[in-house]
């Protein structure tokens, strides 16, 4: 439907900056296969997957310690607030000129936007553990450490998938950003760079549906490890 | 075997649930804690399973103080209990795991512990050895106090503390599961305390009834029980005079 769409406009418009669909995936098929487009394909996954990694690494050991203590989490919570609502694209020029060209400030701020969500979101889902299930399991013997392991942890993995869920589009749009600046590689310094520089649009196109197929591959990623890590959310 | 001797006890910034409340509980006894809702029965089950600790006097378990949750005390609540995002099988043996994951400290787990009853064993005896591969949220109330039941029974304690363990059920498996609990209480030698607010439950499980006012509780009111061990007894005479002599009790004591 959206590429009979996109057709009809390409054939009313005529314009160079509307190429047709059909011009579009040749070029797609064209740039994959010479290697040219998967390069930074590759770039761009390993940026949104680190940063992701990243931030499940930061994020779900202090969400479960604010999840666990009311205290911890009254003193930090305006912090958290005050932080959370702040787009973090504008972070982008600070972040570039403070650790300078390469993969490592794009990556922090895949890590950034995701951490907060994740924070947020396992903090709430560890403080909402009924306090039954957390008793019971301590009368089988159950310390702190066991707590984490059996209850705490197995929990916030629900609460650890949302989260990425509803951060992962921004992420992408995020990383677009980032990648035009101080670097050759990646989907966004492709498209821009095809886009302003060569002025070769099938192949700005090429690289957008590349990076949307990423952003939907991550979904449905995403949406494959709920069903690996939760059966018991399918077998109600 | 259990010994509270005037102990005190209250939640921060209320009222004193337990002021110099003393109650002795003999080895292989069957009790039943029965009080209306919102008098201090559940805290007093949570002192015995070292959750809470009283402020002043002194709870022990064959003689020794309470500082923390005892390896063979074992505690089945009204529900909730069961880990969601595992099997029967996994809820069932999360026990062994726990004491496996701290090996045997003393602390956490007795010195060496092997159960004489394996997992399956305690399965099978409960009636969910079809069941063991399902998840909490696929079981009725029935079957999942079944596999709590068995978590602990796995343990092999020799206290089981239970907190309205079948209130949320409907009456024939209420009826059922009181009746496997007495079966298991003889079986496996426990001293057994069930706290309801349920009459006829408390007659049903009880051998003798501590009956709980409002708080604070300083008295201990003690009912005995000895013809609930008959066989015919849920349709004798003798259970439908306990339960008026209860009500009344209860009654005046409110």
């Amino acid at each position: 439907m959206l590429f009979i769409v996109w057709q009809l406009f390409a054939w009313l418009l005529q314009l160079p900056i509307l190429p047709s669909p059909i011009a579009v995936i040749q070029e797609l098929g064209k740039e994959l296969l010479s290697g040219e487009l998967f390069w930074h394909l590759l770039a761009s996954l390993w940026r949104v997957m680190t940063g992701t990694f990243l931030a499940i690494l930061l994020a779900v050991p202090a969400g479960l310690f604010l999840g666990q203590s009311k205290s911890l989490n009254r003193f930090f919570s305006p912090y958290i607030y005050l932080l959370y609502p702040i787009p973090k694209v504008v972070f982008v020029p600070i972040i570039l000129l403070f650790l300078g060209i390469g993969n490592l400030p794009k990556i922090i701020i895949i890590t950034m936007i995701l951490f907060f969500q994740i924070l947020v979101l396992v903090r709430d889902q560890a403080s909402g553990i009924r306090p039954e299930l957390i008793q019971s399991v301590q009368s089988l013997g159950a310390g702190r450490r066991a707590l984490f392991r059996f209850v705490f942890l197995p929990a916030s993995i629900p609460a650890i998938l949302t989260a990425i869920r509803q951060s992962v589009g921004t992420a992408v749009a995020v990383l677009y950003i980032a990648e035009l600046f101080a670097t050759q590689k990646g989907l966004g310094y492709y498209i821009y760079l095809n886009g302003s520089t060569y002025f070769n649009y099938p192949a700005m196109y090429a690289g957008i549906i590349m990076m949307s197929l990423m952003g939907l591959s991550l979904y449905f990623a995403t949406d494959w490890f709920e069903h690996i890590l939760t059966p018991w959310q399918y077998n109600e | 075997m259990i010994d509270l001797e005037n102990i005190s006890f209250g939640y921060p910034n209320s009222l004193l649930i337990f002021k110099n409340f003393s109650w002795h509980v003999k080895k292989g006894e069957a009790w039943a804690v029965l009080g209306p809702s919102g008098c201090g029965k559940s805290t007093l089950l949570y002192l015995l399973a070292g959750l809470r600790f009283p402020t002043s006097g002194n709870l022990s378990i064959n003689k020794t103080s309470l500082t923390r949750p005892r390896p063979h005390t074992g505690l089945i609540l009204q529900d909730y209990g069961l880990l969601p995002w595992v099997s029967v099988y996994q809820n069932a043996e999360l026990g062994i795991r726990i004491r496996n994951f701290y090996g045997p400290d003393g602390k956490h787990a007795p010195e060496i512990f092997k159960p004489k009853k394996s997992v399956e064993d305690w399965l099978i005896r409960l009636g969910l050895s079809g069941l063991s591969q399902k998840y909490p949220g696929q079981l009725s109330g029935g079957q999942r106090q079944r596999t709590a039941i068995a978590r602990t029974l796995v343990l092999e304690p020799d206290i089981l503390l239970m907190d309205e363990p079948f209130s949320s059920l409907d009456a024939p498996t209420r009826e059922d599961l009181q009746k496997l609990t007495l079966e298991l209480w003889a079986e496996q030698e426990l001293t057994m305390l069930i706290v309801t607010h349920t009459i006829e439950e408390a007659a049903i499980l009880g051998r003798k009834i501590l009956l709980l006012r409002q708080p604070p509780h300083s008295e201990t009111v003690i009912i005995e029980n000895p013809s609930s061990s008959r066989d015919d007894f849920r349709h004798s005479i003798d259970y439908f005079q306990l339960i008026r002599e209860l009500r009344q009790k209860m009654e005046m004591l409110n």
